[in-house]
């Protein structure tokens, strides 16, 4: 177990030093910070010093060292617009995503297994048909299309919820979360629903196919003739068969709904990262694109490690290979 | 004397969109306490439906079409669900054909054996784990309190189908219906499982009924055999009596069909052609297409004879002496 971590996390190092080389020559390419930043009046002298001050004018794999080396002492360069550190820029607009993220995630898994199994054990039925369609629009309407029609109808027509911003907020452990409060939870309502529309879909399918696949199954009918109630049948026996894949898709999708946040966030104005790599990429602020995009790959690092991790608890046969 | 169960004209149908499949069509058969009930027939032949229609077990589109189902004098057919999942696995249990099928891969044993402790005797956890744990010793399992906390993947096919024997027996259930439990399995281990089951069932008087396609198996274990055939049970008899002197065609087909070593150097003889599609049967006895003797006379149900005590047939012309 300990030998596996381990591997595992070597290979996350090479990971991330790969995507680092990416990003790099990535935002090298798309374009030059200095004509943006610098005021349109400024003269050659100007330029140059605001070249030499953002360190532009060594050559490109000097200052990839460069960039590497404070990155490895916990410093992933200044922001060029706000003249602070990437990843401080970065830290103070993650909780708002994040909460908003694990809300989807959440809502995705009280609404989407529940639905699937009622969808996977009544498959012939007007309610489970039902649910299967409703479902095709989860995941095939465009995000920022349902955003804009539950703003239409909740905020503007009935003027039940607040359509913009993260309302008010409390402090736990020094950072400010909207979830604590009654008008904080009414504001990240919608945002969450219109990030987790796709992910309740996809939960929600896959739950169906799962039950689907294991009810006709000799255990199943086994579990039946010991007596047991359905309940426990579906509940304990089925379920714990399906969730190993339910928990793969959920733990990459939290990935996916961190990064697709850039919509949701864009068309609620909810104040997360996501509009701040979009600010950021219009004026080619480089070092926190760069952070963002590694902080995006640690994350995905550190939940795949986390499912992976999961799955020895859910599946025994995983942990004995795991073992050996 | 009442029987422990009395099957009385089991109908058991698939409503399809092809049409109407009889799986089991008009079945009586009966077992006594103690007793061994051989019920043996090809793929196909209706003799695992039979067995899940006996615990309610039937899945949609399946249902029970007609007959009744005597458990100790008791229509268990016309029971609500709720009483039937009581009766399940507590006095009447099943042992499935596929040992690596048949235990749920994630759980561990000791968790699949004390719910059905728990399902129908309120007992406090300990209590259901000694039980369990007695029940694993008593099936031949070694150590049995360190197998409780392993996973089905952890044992062998023919510990497996302990595990799942030992699961039947944690009731002491009166009647136990075992759809082929050592078809999957090697010879040596089906026969050690054989001999276990046989001394079970004897030393508690449970009544089994082990469904099979394996004469052999039914000639040592079995007391009594019934022969199913597309649905319906074409000849009954004690065990020596059937296989020694069989009077329906296909029962000597299948006796004849079976290697042996007082035949060697002869060739097998095998019964021409296959089992029936079950869609839209036609009236008249199914096997009449692949019986020898068979004349325009087959082509009306033929009506069930004694031709000797304890002995039913459904032939028009039964074999005379055939061995």
């Amino acid at each position: 177990m300990t030998t596996w971590i381990f591997r595992r996390l070597i290979q996350a190092i090479f990971v991330v030093l790969a995507m680092t080389v990416i990003v790099f020559i990535g935002v090298n390419v798309i374009g030059d910070p200095v004509e943006i930043l610098i005021s349109p009046q400024a003269d050659q002298a100007e330029r140059a010093r605001a070249v030499i001050a953002l360190g532009l004018d060594r050559p490109l794999w000097e200052q990839y060292g460069r960039f590497l080396w404070n990155a490895v002492q916990g410093d992933l360069g200044k922001s060029f617009v706000f003249n602070e550190p990437a990843l401080r820029l970065i830290a103070q607009r993650m909780p708002a995503t994040m909460e908003l993220a694990v809300t989807a995630v959440l809502l995705s898994i009280v609404l989407g297994i529940p639905l699937g199994l009622y969808a996977g054990l009544k498959p012939n039925s007007f309610a489970g048909r039902s649910i299967m369609a409703g479902s095709i629009f989860g995941f095939s309407l465009p995000s920022f299309w349902v955003g804009l029609m539950l703003i239409m109808v909740f905020a503007v027509q009935l003027g039940w919820l607040p359509s913009t911003g993260r309302g008010q907020t409390a402090t736990l452990f020094g950072v400010q979360w909207s979830f604590l409060t009654r008008d904080g939870l009414a504001h990240m309502l919608m945002p969450a629903l219109n990030l987790s529309l796709g992910n309740i879909a996809l939960v929600l399918r896959l739950t169906r196919a799962g039950v689907r696949e294991n009810m006709p199954m000799d255990y199943v009918k086994f579990a039946r003739a010991k007596g047991l109630s359905p309940v426990r049948v579906v509940f304990v026996h089925v379920m714990k068969n399906i969730t190993i894949p339910i928990v793969t898709v959920i733990g990459l999708e939290f990935g996916s709904t961190v990064a697709f946040a850039v919509v949701t966030e864009s068309v609620f104005a909810w104040p997360g990262m996501g509009k701040l790599i979009i600010d950021s990429i219009n004026v080619l602020d480089r070092p926190v694109i760069v952070a963002y995009l590694m902080m995006i790959v640690f994350l995905f690092i550190t939940i795949n490690l986390l499912v992976d991790l999961l799955y020895t608890v859910l599946d025994p046969r995983v942990r004995l290979e795991s073992r050996e | 004397m009442s029987h422990t169960l009395t099957v009385e004209g089991l109908a058991t149908h698939f409503h399809t969109r092809a049409g109407v499949v009889k799986a089991v069509d008009g079945v009586s058969f009966h077992v006594d306490r103690g007793e061994v009930l051989g019920l043996v027939g090809e793929s196909g032949s209706g003799k695992t439906v039979t067995g899940f229609s006996l615990i309610g077990l039937v899945e949609p589109p399946g249902r029970i079409a007609a007959g009744r189902i005597l458990f100790h004098g008791q229509d268990i057919t016309a029971l609500p669900e709720e009483e039937l999942r009581q009766l399940r696995g507590n006095r009447i249990a099943m042992i499935f054909q596929d040992p690596m099928m048949t235990l749920n891969p994630v759980l561990r044993i000791d968790t699949q054996m004390m719910e059905t402790v728990h399902a129908h005797a309120k007992v406090s956890n300990a209590e259901a784990r000694a039980r369990s744990r007695d029940a694993l010793g008593m099936v031949g399992i070694p150590s049995p309190e360190e197998r409780l906390s392993a996973y089905p993947h952890q044992f062998s096919g023919g510990m497996r189908q302990r595990v799942a024997i030992a699961i039947a027996l944690l009731h002491r259930p009166e009647l136990i219906i075992a759809d082929e439990p050592t078809t999957a399995l090697d010879v040596t281990i089906q026969a050690q499982i054989l001999a276990e089951v046989q001394k079970l069932a004897r030393e508690h008087g449970t009544a089994l009924i082990w469904i099979t396609h394996d004469l052999s198996v039914v000639a040592g274990l079995a007391d009594r055999i019934a022969v199913m055939y597309a649905g319906r049970i074409v000849e009954t008899g004690a065990v020596v009596d059937v296989l020694d002197a069989p009077m329906h065609p296909y029962t000597a087909g299948l006796i004849g069909s079976v290697p042996s070593r007082n035949k060697r150097g002869t060739r097998l003889r095998q019964i021409p052609g296959m089992t029936p599609q079950l869609i839209n049967l036609p009236a008249g006895c199914a096997f009449r297409t692949r019986c020898a003797s068979a004349t325009a006379e087959c082509e009306a149900d033929p009506p069930e004879t004694q031709p000797a005590p304890g002995r039913a047939l459904r032939c028009f012309h039964p074999q005379a002496e055939a061995s």
